[in-house]
C-alpha cells in the first residue's frame, strides 16, 4: 500500500498526486515512471514521475484525468492510500553535460520534464526550458521550472501568457539563442512531441520524446506498448519510455494510444455521477 | 524371479481397465463461462482409480515424474479411503498438488510410464492429485508441517511463479527467513496472469500462495528487482539470491500489420483477461473490446488458452491458424481436444504473412499463406514449407500471437557476473540451479526457456536443497 501525501487539482484536469514510496524515490531519476492503481480491482497506471524527496520518501506525479481509472486517482484524499506505485521503470534520461538543451514540456508534461531540467543544469548545461499550453490558466510550476532553467520560454495557443500560437512558435525561441541547442528532450502530449520532433527535424537537431503508451506490465512481459521506431518494433517500457522522435512512427503510436477510447467514454458515462463530470472546472476539451 | 509381475493369468483377473474419466462442464455451456471446465473426481471415483494401481514396486512412473513424486505410496493411501495420509505423502514431494494435478502433462511424464498403458488404461496419476489437493481444501484447515529452528540466514527469491514459490516454501520449512519479491501486483507468476480461470481457477493459485505465506514466506508484490532493487543491492542483506523470474518476453513475427490495433501478443490478451479481469468489463475497470472473429497464431497451450478464452468473451469464430499439421500441436492433446469440442476452428498448415487495417489502424484482415510437410527439422517434427502463390485473405478483427516467449531480461541486464544463453537463458547447474555468479541460484524458464510448471518446480527443489547445503 502506498499512502497518498497530497492530491489536488493544479490546473483543470490535471492532478498532483504525491505518494509514500520510498523504495521507488531512493532510485528514481529523471524520465522514469511507475505504475500505479487506484484500487484493488483496479487498471495498471503508468504516470511519469514528476518530482521525488528521496529523504521523506515520496514520489510526485502530475496525471491527466481521462478514464475510469483516472478518475478514480482524482479522488483521493490525503491520508487514504491505493494499492499499487510500483518503479521506478522505464530507463532514466541520459544526463550529462551536452552543452545547451531545449526541455520542451506540455499538459501532464510540464511536470515531467522538470526534474529533467533540473538534473541536466546540475550537469553543467544552458537549460532552455519551453512550457506550452492551450491558455496560461493550464500553465502550472513556472517558479520551479525558471529556477532550474537557464531561460524560461512560454507559449499558449491565445496568447493569453508569453508567445501566442502553436508549438511551431518555438523555432522563434530558438533563433533569438546565440547557439542552436546541441539536443532536445520533449515530455507532453503526443501532438506536441510528433510535432517538435518534425519541427526539430527540419533543423537537424537531436530529439528525444519520452513516449507514453498503453501498458500492462510495465517489465516487458505484455507488449502492448509497442513502438516502431526506425522501422523496428521496440516496447516503450523497457526499451523506452525515451527515443529518438525523428524515428518514431506517430501515426500508428496514436492509433494504439487511442485503443481504448470507446471504452473510457462507456465507462465514464456509467461510473460518473451526474454533475460529477464538470466538478472543478473539468472537461476542458 | 520378477516379484512385480505377478503371473500373468493373475494379472489379467486382477486388471481393471477402466480408467476412470473426470467429469467435465459439456461443451455447449462451458464454451460461454469462466468456471473451470473440469470438474474433478468424487471421492468415489478417486477411490475406484486407485484401485486399479498395480502398486509396481519398481514404479516406471515414478521415473517419469520430474520431481519424483511417490505415485504408488500417495495412490495406496487412497485406496485405503486415507485421503488426508495420501495428501501428506503428495506433499513430501510436491508443493503445489492442486496446480500440477490441473496443468502437469502427465499424458507424456508419469502416465506415459504406467505400465497400464500399452492396455491404453494408464493410471489417472494427475486426476488423484488434483483430487486429494482438493479434498484437503475443502476440510477448511490444512495441516501445516513444522519448521526448523531459525537459522538466521535470509534468502531472496526473484518472481512468484511454480519455482520462486516452491524454493520459498522448502527454504523456510528449514529454517531460513525468506522473501519473495513479485514484480506484479498479485503472485503466482504465470499461474496468476497466464493460465487462465477455466482451466487453473485462481482461487486454488491463491490457496498455494497463501500456504507459503503461512509458513512464514514474506510475500512482497509490487517490487521490481533490476529496477526498484538490483541484486547486486539485495546481495548486502541476503544471503543467497534465487531468481526465478521466467520467460515472458513475447516474441512477434515481424510480418507487416503487426503493430495495429487489435493484434495481441497471447501475454497482453491473457493477462488483461486474468490478471486484471478484463472478462468482468465493465464491472472491472480494465477495458475490454468484443471481438467477433479472432484468429490466435500458434499451437501450444497458451494459443489454446488464448482461443478458448475468446470464445468465452463472446466471440462468433475463433481459429487457431498453426504453421503444421495437426499432429505437430504442440499442446496437450486434452487442451486442442477441448478446445475443438468447444468449437475453436482449425486452420492448421497456415502461415499469417501480413494483417491489413482500417483507416483507424484497426485490424480486418489477415493475408496467410498454406504450407505442406517436408523433411524433419532440427526439432524431429517435419518442416512446414510454403506453397508458392497459394496465399488467401480473411477477414479478422483481432488476432492474439502465441508463438512463444524469451527469457525476460531485466535480471540478466542489471546483474554483473551472470552468464546468458544465445538464447537469453541463465546459464545454472543443472543438478543445483548454481549460477555463474557467487550467491545466487536459478531456476525455471530463466534456465530452460519456455517449459511446464512442474519443471520450474522441480528446478526449485533442486536448488533449495543446494541453498540449504551453501547455507549450513
Amino acid at each position: 500500500m502506498n499512502k497518498v501525501i497530497e492530491r489536488r487539482m493544479i490546473v483543470p484536469n490535471l492532478h498532483l498526486l504525491t505518494l509514500e514510496a520510498p523504495d521507488v524515490a531512493r532510485k528514481v531519476r529523471p524520465g522514469q515512471f511507475v505504475i500505479v492503481r487506484p484500487h484493488d480491482e483496479g487498471e495498471r497506471i503508468p504516470l511519469s514521475v514528476a518530482d521525488w524527496d528521496a529523504g521523506k520518501g515520496t514520489v510526485s506525479t502530475v496525471f491527466m484525468e481521462v478514464g475510469a481509472s483516472t478518475s478514480k486517482l482524482a479522488l483521493l484524499e490525503p491520508g487514504e492510500a491505493i494499492p499499487t506505485c510500483v518503479g521506478p521503470l522505464g530507463n532514466p534520461t541520459e544526463i550529462a553535460n551536452f552543452g545547451t538543451v531545449l526541455c520542451i514540456g506540455g499538459c501532464y508534461g510540464i511536470g515531467s520534464i522538470y526534474p529533467v531540467c533540473r538534473e541536466l543544469k546540475k550537469a553543467g548545461n544552458r537549460v532552455l526550458t519551453v512550457m506550452e499550453a492551450r491558455s496560461s490558466y493550464l500553465l502550472y510550476w513556472q517558479k520551479e521550472l525558471a529556477a532550474a532553467s537557464s531561460r524560461l520560454f512560454t507559449v499558449t495557443r491565445d496568447g493569453s501568457l508569453g508567445a501566442k500560437g502553436h508549438v511551431g512558435r518555438i523555432i522563434d525561441f530558438i533563433k533569438e539563442q546565440p547557439k542552436i541547442p546541441d539536443r532536445v528532450i520533449v515530455n507532453g502530449c503526443t501532438f506536441l512531441m510528433a510535432r517538435v520532433s518534425e519541427i526539430m527535424g527540419t533543423l537537424g537537431i537531436p530529439t528525444l520524446v519520452n513516449l507514453n503508451p498503453i501498458m500492462i506490465d510495465g517489465t516487458g512481459m505484455c507488449g502492448v506498448c509497442r513502438v516502431t521506431v526506425a522501422g523496428h518494433t521496440r516496447f516503450a517500457c523497457v526499451d523506452g519510455p525515451e527515443f529518438s522522435g525523428h524515428d518514431v512512427d506517430w501515426k500508428e503510436f496514436l492509433a494504439r494510444r487511442k485503443a481504448y477510447m470507446e471504452e473510457e467514454v462507456l465507462f465514464t458515462r456509467r461510473s460518473a455521477p451526474v454533475g460529477a463530470i464538470h466538478r472543478e472546472g473539468k472537461c476542458q476539451s | 524371479m520378477n516379484t512385480e509381475e505377478p503371473g500373468k493369468e493373475e494379472r489379467t483377473k486382477k486388471l481393471d481397465l477402466n480408467r476412470h474419466e473426470m467429469p467435465k462442464q459439456p461443451p455447449e455451456v462451458r464454451r460461454r463461462n469462466f468456471s473451470e471446465v473440469a470438474l474433478g473426481y468424487t471421492p468415489d471415483l478417486a477411490v475406484s482409480e486407485a484401485k486399479r494401481c498395480m502398486q509396481c514396486k519398481k514404479p516406471k512412473c515414478v521415473s517419469g515424474c520430474p520431481v519424483e513424486i511417490d505415485i504408488p505410496g500417495f495412490i495406496s493411501f487412497v485406496n485405503k479411503g486415507d485421503f488426508a495420509g495420501g495428501i501428506k505423502k503428495l506433499k513430501e514431494k510436491n508443493c503445489l498438488p492442486a496446480v500440477s494435478g490441473r496443468v502437469c502433462p502427465q499424458e507424456i511424464q508419469c502416465e506415459s510410464q504406467c505400465i497400464l498403458k500399452n492396455k491404453k488404461a494408464e493410471i489417472a496419476v494427475g486426476r488423484i492429485e488434483r483430487f486429494l489437493a482438493d479434498w484437503e481444501a475443502a476440510q477448511g484447515e490444512v495441516e501445516m508441517p513444522s519448521r526448523a529452528k531459525p537459522t538466521g540466514k535470509r534468502v531472496a527469491v526473484v518472481g512468484s511463479g511454480p519455482a520462486g514459490i516452491t524454493v520459498a516454501g522448502d527454504l523456510v520449512l528449514l529454517g531460513h527467513e525468506v522473501t519473495v519479491f513479485e514484480a506484479l501486483h498479485k503472485a503466482g507468476g504465470v499461474l496468476t496472469y497466464g493460465i487462465p480461470e477455466f482451466r487453473l481457477p485462481k482461487s486454488v493459485v491463491a490457496r498455494e500462495v497463501d500456504y507459503v505465506r503461512r509458513l512464514g514466506v514474506d510475500v512482497v508484490t509490487d517490487f521490481v528487482v533490476g529496477k526498484t532493487r538490483s541484486v547486486d543491492e539485495l546481495l548486502e542483506t541476503y544471503d543467497a539470491i534465487f531468481v526465478g523470474t521466467g520467460a515472458g518476453l513475447p516474441w512477434f513475427m515481424n510480418i507487416p500489420g503487426e503493430n495495429m490495433n487489435g493484434v495481441y501478443s497471447a501475454n497482453e490478451y491473457l493477462t488483461r483477461m486474468n490478471l486484471m479481469s478484463g472478462y468482468l468489463f465493465p464491472a472491472s475497470a480494465t477495458p475490454v473490446k468484443k471481438h467477433a472473429r479472432v484468429a490466435v497464431v500458434g499451437g501450444g497451450n497458451v494459443a489454446m488458452d488464448s482461443a478458448r478464452t475468446a470464445l468465452r468473451m463472446g466471440a462468433e469464430e475463433v481459429y487457431i491458424v498453426y504453421r503444421r499439421s495437426h499432429a505437430e500441436l504442440p499442446a496437450r492433446l486434452e487442451e486442442s481436444e477441448n478446445a475443438e469440442e468447444e468449437g475453436v476452428i482449425f486452420k492448421t498448415l497456415t502461415l499469417p504473412v501480413r494483417y491489413m487495417g482500417d483507416e483507424n489502424g484497426w485490424v480486418r484482415e489477415m493475408e496467410c499463406l498454406r504450407m505442406e510437410l517436408g523433411e524433419p527439422d532440427a526439432s524431429g517434427r517435419r518442416a512446414p514449407v510454403e506453397v508458392k502463390d497459394s496465399n488467401f485473405r480473411t477477414p479478422v478483427d483481432a488476432v492474439v500471437c502465441a508463438i512463444g516467449n524469451s527469457p525476460n531480461p531485466l535480471i540478466p541486464s542489471t546483474t554483473s557476473g551472470l552468464q546468458v544463453t544465445r538464447r537469453g537463458t541463465l546459464v545454472a547447474d543443472a543438478g543445483t540451479g548454481k549460477t555463474t555468479r557467487d550467491r545466487i541460484w536459478a531456476g525455471g524458464d530463466i534456465v530452460t526457456g519456455a517449459a511446464t510448471v512442474i519443471l520450474a518446480m522441480g528446478a526449485g527443489r533442486k536448488a533449495a536443497r543446494s541453498i540449504h547445503a551453501f547455507l549450513s
